[in-house]
């Protein structure tokens, strides 16, 4: 085991900064793609849906009453 | 779909050929089953890579705990040249063969391999303070990193710029494989230039300079960036085939809700 205790493993020997700046930096990134990878295709999926149901209903009126 | 539908667009023969997934409507449904095998190996990797990277891999003798920043700067510059090398093939196959879906893959890439360069320069200065005194030095690898960075945003830039998707994929396929001769710039820089940045700690052809838990370490990171890259890169294309076959009654049947993938 390296490290005797939590704040010994938060220290890093000294380079906590520099190690966890890289590790933060990182996670944070990856995961604001992921959040917004996920919300692209939610929101391509509702604009086509909701394209759709425009279209049905235009569809709908045209008809004679 | 019914039966009759789904049947116009299988192959004539029984057996799956590769080109039967190089059309959009067949290749969504694939890439939503490889989706979640490739974020558990992301996510198994991982933790596996970041436990043996600070609990099982021992100090540095010279560089101290500094050292562990390698866990993710190696695998990130090498996933920044990877995608890029990927990018291009994409846009090349694209311009040879026309096909939609080459585009899409590459429009779909660009992004994860922008991410994977920031994170290599970004880890790059916070390791060079510690080790060489400075954040940032206009050497060799270090600027030839920052030029693919570059070239990743001048690729998405001008994909964004153009509004005929297809005259996008053209232009964006001429940065795409011009800029690909950088990658063995990056890779051999150590080697053509007396560089601040150190030489490769791993090759195919020598032992590796590192003791085997680092290494260890440092290829199950490499691994889960690999799984990483397939899995977003998975999302990211079915979410612009929904963007760019919105015409279509495969996309407008799978936005309804009258087909499932």
């Amino acid at each position: 085991m390296n490290w005797e205790s939590a704040s010994d493993f938060w220290h890093m020997g000294g380079y906590g900064f520099y190690v966890w700046g890289s590790y933060a930096v990182t996670a944070v990134l990856l995961a604001f793609e992921v959040w917004a990878v996920a919300r692209r295709g939610r929101l391509a999926r509702v604009r086509v849906a909701r394209d759709v149901a425009v279209e049905r209903m235009d569809e709908r009126r045209r008809e004679p009453t | 779909m019914s039966d009759s539908q789904l049947s116009a667009t299988r192959a004539p023969s029984a057996g799956v050929s590769l080109f039967h997934y190089a059309s959009p409507q067949t290749f969504f449904p694939l890439a939503g089953k490889l989706l979640w095998p490739s974020w558990i190996a992301a996510v198994a990797l991982t933790l596996a890579g970041l436990y043996t990277g600070f609990f099982i891999a021992p100090t540095d003798a010279t560089q101290g705990d500094s050292y562990r920043i390698i866990f993710i700067h190696v695998p990130a510059a090498w996933m920044s040249m990877v995608v890029y090398l990927a990018m291009a093939f994409w846009c090349a196959v694209g311009l040879v063969f026309n096909t939609r879906l080459s585009f899409m893959m590459s429009s779909a890439l660009a992004p994860t391999g922008a991410l994977w360069a920031f994170v290599a320069l970004w880890t790059g200065a916070l390791w060079g303070k510690p080790t060489w005194g400075t954040y940032w030095a206009w050497d060799a690898r270090m600027t030839s990193e920052l030029i693919l960075f570059f070239l990743y945003c001048g690729y998405m830039a001008l994909q964004a710029a153009i509004d005929d998707p297809r005259r996008a994929d053209r232009a964006g396929a001429l940065i795409a494989i011009v800029g690909a001769v950088n990658v063995p710039i990056i890779y051999f820089s150590v080697k053509w230039w007396n560089t601040l940045h150190q030489g490769a700690s791993v090759s195919l052809t020598q032992s590796p300079s590192m003791a085997s838990t680092m290494l260890t370490g440092m290829l199950l990171m490499a691994l889960a960036a690999w799984a990483y890259t397939i899995a977003v890169a998975l999302m990211r294309v079915r979410a612009i085939m929904i963007e760019r076959e919105r015409q279509t009654d495969w996309v407008r049947q799978l936005a309804t809700g009258e087909t499932k993938a």
